[in-house]
């Protein structure tokens, strides 16, 4: 009796097995929306200035993704093929919708100053691109891991963006100032003997050095990631 | 392939729940954000004397701050003329708003700030810098002439160029003593390219911000320029 038993919990598939970590942790590296897939480039250019507004955008970003993977793929067998692409959108469009509402109850001045890509969250690349390629063919809570994994793939990229430019181009990270020109700062540029040559560099506060870091980082994952040196 | 009839009514349920939900949340939250949108003002007002308040702007409580403007702020609204308007609080007059209408019907918010010995008055102003509007509150003390501090928002100033007027606190902190007026005649505060000449009335641009500095100054100019009569009523 006991011997049969232990047979089928192992012929039943694991709650969380390989596949789910695989879920969870490929978008972190190999298969990354914003550096392999190429997804989600525009918001990643427009919200890296601070580390705390990157990280409040890849919150929000991550539940989108994660909640619209499980709703549709809750819905995906009902779903009349032809409208599929705009009960999506009415699915992701909601959600986005109370993200933000809930932002801006939350922390005002965090919505102020991303409200306009808060909304562009809808129009990410990322979110529908996971709907259409995977939540449409799993299981709900394959989806869902599958949502938080690309949601934490982008968030991992903004906050390494949005740390490069601010430590560079404010001298500060999550508003802890590290380096510049008055007694604030933790090193101060003016009476420390080493650092009296330092001036933050001002081209990473413009959008285009979101493009430069992003394009080192992604220079960098390739000479590292065997898996994505192209073969032809 | 699904029939005609369920492809309707799965596009009017889901449609509906969505539209109900959503309903409810908004409705739900409309109070947290209308008191959260008028601290945000508050906050914004008081940042142009942060440096007279004693303690950190950034550390006090929404509470504290609300108690602060109660307590240490008298409102104060100003038609075209300069003439005091009764029955209006400052801090409902939207700036936004008062710019399209007829410059005669204009109204003008003031907050006087009542510290320990010092008085400073708060005065609104905006104008346009290179891609939206930019705005800035200006204090000066009460010999109606010498700015102590200043403070300046934008729209969409570029990051790094013309948003360093908001960013940078350096740039606002420039403004602290200017003055207003040069022997009685209202010259206002230019910033200024290539370095300081008349340091009681002009301050470092930003490098490659030309048309926001610029900006900055007519704004200042124009802006400060209604308030004159009013400031001139009360000094007298």
């Amino acid at each position: 009796m006991a011997e049969v038993q232990t047979k089928v919990a192992e012929e039943k598939e694991p709650f969380f097995g390989k596949k789910e970590r695989q879920l969870l942790v490929d978008p972190l590296n190999d298969n990354n929306p914003i550096t392999v897939q190429v997804l989600g480039i525009c918001s990643a250019l427009a919200v890296t200035t601070l580390v705390s507004k990157a990280i409040v955008m890849a919150i929000a970003v991550t539940l989108v993704i994660a909640f619209s993977n499980l709703a549709v793929s809750l819905l995906r067998k009902g779903v009349p093929k032809q409208i599929r692409m705009i009960v999506q959108l009415v699915i992701i469009a909601f959600l986005v919708t109370v993200v933000e509402q809930v932002l801006k109850a939350a922390s005002y001045p965090i919505w102020k100053e991303l409200s306009v890509y808060i909304g562009l969250i809808i129009t990410n690349c990322i979110v529908m691109g996971r709907l259409e390629a995977y939540a449409m063919a799993n299981d709900p809570k394959r989806s869902f891991l599958d949502g938080i994994g690309n949601g934490a793939g982008y968030g991992i990229i903004l906050v390494m963006v949005a740390a490069m430019r601010e430590l560079f181009g404010k001298g500060s990270l999550l508003d802890y100032k590290i380096i510049g020109n008055t007694s604030e700062y933790l090193i101060d540029t003016t009476t420390n003997p080493y650092f009296s040559w330092y001036m933050p560099n001002n081209v990473m506060v413009l959008p285009a050095a979101a493009l430069f870091v992003i394009g080192v980082i992604i220079w960098v994952q390739r000479a590292r990631n065997a898996k994505l040196v192209d073969v032809s | 392939m699904y029939s005609n009839k369920y492809v309707t009514v799965y596009t009017v349920v889901m449609t509906l729940l969505v539209s109900v939900v959503l309903a409810v949340v908004v409705t739900g939250l409309r109070p947290v954000h209308e008191s959260n949108e008028a601290v945000f003002k508050k906050r914004d007002v008081l940042r142009a004397i942060k440096d007279e308040l004693g303690t950190d702007l950034a550390s006090l409580t929404d509470a504290e701050v609300i108690d602060l403007f109660s307590n240490r702020i008298e409102q104060v609204v100003i038609d075209a003329n300069g003439q005091p308007v009764e029955g209006v609080s400052a801090e409902s007059v939207d700036m936004a708003k008062e710019e399209k209408k007829p410059a005669a019907e204009r109204q003008y918010p003031v907050f006087i700030y009542r510290g320990d010995g010092a008085t400073a008055y708060l005065l609104s102003v905006r104008g346009n810098g290179l891609w939206d509007k930019i705005w800035g509150t200006i204090a000066i003390k009460d010999d109606f002439n010498t700015i102590i501090g200043t403070s300046f928002g934008h729209v969409g100033e570029t990051p790094g160029l013309g948003a360093e007027i908001t960013d940078n606190p350096s740039f606002s902190r420039q403004f602290q003593g200017k003055q207003l007026f040069d022997k009685g005649q209202f010259v206002s505060v230019s910033v200024v390219k290539g370095g300081v000449r008349n340091p009681a009335h002009q301050v470092d641009a930003i490098t490659g911000a030309t048309i926001t500095s610029n900006g900055v100054t007519d704004m200042l100019r124009d802006g400060l320029a209604v308030y004159l009569p009013y400031l001139a009523s009360i000094r007298n």
